[in-house]
């Protein structure tokens, strides 16, 4: 397989690809989803993060 | 390396500089995007992610090891993207974000204090960030020294010095922490880099195929102490097993490069991504699960081409050092006799003049020669010569042409390592002979980027875990809180350094997994149920926060025997190098402390929280988004 000689090996190269190909295909088919709206309490986090910033 | 080299060199930190002071002036930071109302950028969140993953550590450290171990860390490739990337951002990222600013937390120690309520959580997860992460920054920095080293000629000691001057450069002012652009840089130089590694390797090596077929052909090359140790060829996993109790020394060790595998460097690797205290926080920067969303396509693609090229590349530099290295030189000595010392594992030294016949029989022979360009003052290179070299002399004033025919960890072995080789060596002396000149500056770059994206977020989580985690925990004030954070961070830096001096060769993907072991085993059972389930309190959170520690702690200083070994304390208490009995199996000397400590933690936290009263209803009501109670 690929010149791969153990299984388990191809196994493993094989899954990374499929995951990245996951991610991929994931991240396409969410695109529009899990928009949230800005809260409060996420500004204020962020402005204090900003303080703590600078 | 030439003039040219520094000055790109130059150009480059000067542009991160400049970004960042753009960053700052024309407020370009993740909180910004936030206070603004707006999402960055998913490639440029995906990628400023990404380069804080990954470090010199993945890319020298793992590599080296990816050419010794072989292709069975494509593993650790899947795990790093279907865990660090796919379930980091889809399943914990959104969460973590969500309950990370309803309780106002802006460090790691600092959310699991307040989703538990708990003061000696908050200082207790601070105090380990701080005491143990400088292994981790020791790691990046002695990845980032190894190539600086091999590719100026200077001692890794000294590359180590630039590495913490580039630190307190960078680092400490704050120029470049949280500036998304110029961590969106530092990633994009980087997939750039190893794409061009990628696409080369495979290309010279007559395809993929064809590239992995001549490493399985290569089996019967691998080294005998490796063979020991189970290593069955680098494109087959080790042999799997555990020994028997009292199995005689052959037999004892042949399944302990499995264990060393996919216990330390997979497993460890694998999953305590998910409880590293800098890439957590950075789920608190997003603006929204959509945001983490459309950034997974880029993390997805981006750690495939930075581990799953290092991997890659690393194992089939064995095909190009054996059969395709030919380096352009000219021999100064075709017989330099070394001295690996009366039991072969000492430094490698030159042999003196007087040396006895003893000394002489046990010398190993060695290649000197120096490259175009290198003048008599510079040090000269050493090869090591076997049956497989082939020297062509050139005539009429041409270079003399060398083929070492060595795998690669044969490859590293030199006037500065002991006979075993150096695996940290591996891809730097791979990138500095096989690919063009140009690349060896790109690759540089790559490196810094690497380094410096990891570092900055690394130092700042050890600062921030004295400076507001300790410091004003303690106080319960604010003032000193900046002094107090860079005072943190210079101790840090001291820390990794003295760190890196005292640690010997082959050093930085083990303190790599050693450190992501101790964070999976500490950290992520209380992190998870923070995130998803509201019955364990303070109490459970603490038991199994110590209990993970403890145990992860006991495991690397007692019982697995190359963690013991370094540590040196169970030698000096006990007189033994580990507690295993000798009836027992020895297999148990390479299982990693995580094994253990992983499970001993989650079960700890699962019962207490299930015989201990539920958290105060009304407090866990506030964690999980309602209002805070009057007196939580």
């Amino acid at each position: 397989m690929l010149g791969i000689q153990d299984k388990w090996v191809f196994l493993g190269y094989a899954l990374s690809v499929a995951s990245t190909l996951l991610c991929i295909v994931y991240g396409i088919a969410t695109w529009n989803r899990g928009a949230e709206p800005m809260r409060q309490e996420d500004v204020t986090w962020a402005q204090e993060e900003k303080e703590d910033e600078e | 390396m030439n003039l040219m080299t520094v000055i790109i060199v130059v150009i480059y930190m000067g542009a991160t500089a400049m970004l960042g002071y753009v960053g700052y002036r024309q407020t370009k930071t993740a909180a910004d995007y936030l206070i603004a109302g707006r999402q960055a950028h998913p490639v440029v969140m995906a990628l400023s992610y990404g380069s804080t993953f990954i470090s010199t550590a993945a890319i020298i450290g793992f590599g080296g090891v990816a050419a010794n171990f072989g292709m069975g860390l494509m593993w650790l490739v899947f795990f790093n993207i279907f865990v660090g990337i796919f379930l980091a951002f889809v399943v914990f990222g959104g969460r973590t974000r969500r309950i990370g600013h309803h309780l106002n937390a802006h460090t790691f120690p600092e959310l699991l204090g307040k989703r538990y309520n708990s003061r000696f959580l908050h200082l207790f997860t601070a105090l380990v960030i701080f005491f143990f992460m400088p292994l981790y920054a020791m790691a990046v920095m002695k990845g980032g020294a190894a190539f600086l080293a091999a590719t100026f000629q200077i001692t890794p000691q000294f590359a180590l010095y630039i590495f913490a001057l580039i630190v307190v450069a960078y680092v400490i002012p704050g120029g470049i922490k949280g500036v998304m652009l110029t961590d969106a840089l530092q990633g994009g130089i980087m997939l750039v880099g190893m794409i061009v590694l990628f696409v080369w390797t495979y290309a010279a090596l007559g395809g993929v195929t064809a590239a992995h077929q001549a490493l399985t052909d290569m089996g019967g090359q691998v080294p005998p102490s490796l063979t020991a140790m189970g290593h069955q060829g680098w494109t087959s996993m080790p042999k799997f097993g555990f020994a028997a109790a009292g199995a005689p020394a052959a037999e004892a060790h042949q399944y302990d490069l499995w264990w060393v595998m996919m216990s330390t460097l997979i497993l460890g690797v694998g999953i305590g991504v998910l409880a590293q205290p800098q890439l957590i926080v950075r789920f608190m920067t997003v603006q929204s699960q959509q945001s983490l969303n459309r950034a997974v396509i880029i993390g997805g693609v981006f750690i495939f081409f930075m581990v799953g090229v290092t991997y890659a590349v690393g194992s089939l530099s064995n095909v190009y050092f054996a059969q395709k290295e030919k380096i352009s030189c000219k021999i100064i000595d075709e017989k330099v006799l070394m001295d690996p010392g009366e039991k072969g594992d000492a430094k490698l030294t030159v042999l003196a003049a007087d040396a006895t016949d003893e000394v002489k029989k046990r010398a190993k022979t060695f290649v000197a020669y120096r490259l175009p360009g290198e003048n008599d003052n510079q040090a000269l290179h050493y090869v090591l010569k076997t049956p497989a070299m082939k020297v062509v002399k050139g005539e009429n004033g041409a270079p003399d042409t060398l083929q070492p025919g060595l795998i690669a960890i044969a490859r590293t072995i030199d006037n500065v390592t002991t006979m075993k080789g150096n695996v940290d060596k591996i891809i730097p002396i791979y990138v500095g002979s096989a690919l063009p000149k140009w690349f060896e500056v790109v690759f540089l770059l790559t490196l810094l980027a690497a380094a410096m994206s990891t570092l900055s977020s690394q130092f700042h989580a050890i600062g921030t875990s004295i400076g507001r985690d300790v410091y004003e925990e303690i106080t319960g004030r604010a003032g000193r809180t900046v002094l107090v954070t860079k005072l943190g961070i210079v101790l840090g830096l001291i820390m990794a350094l003295v760190l890196g001096s005292m640690a010997g060769d082959s050093v930085i993907a083990v303190a790599t997994a050693i450190f992501f072991g101790l964070c999976a085993a500490s950290f992520l059972p209380v992190y998870i149920a923070g995130l998803f389930w509201r019955r364990p309190g303070p109490r459970a959170a603490i038991a199994s926060i110590v209990a993970g520690f403890a145990v992860n702690t006991f495991w690397m200083v007692f019982i697995n025997a190359k963690e013991a070994a370094g540590v040196g304390l169970c030698l000096a208490l006990t007189g033994k190098p580990t507690l295993v009995p000798a009836t027992w199996s020895a297999t148990w000397n390479v299982v990693d402390p995580l094994v253990v400590a992983l499970p001993a933690a989650a079960l700890t936290l699962v019962v207490w929280a299930l015989i201990d009263k539920p958290m105060d209803p009304a407090y866990a009501e506030y964690v999980f988004g309602g209002a805070k109670p009057k007196n939580g």
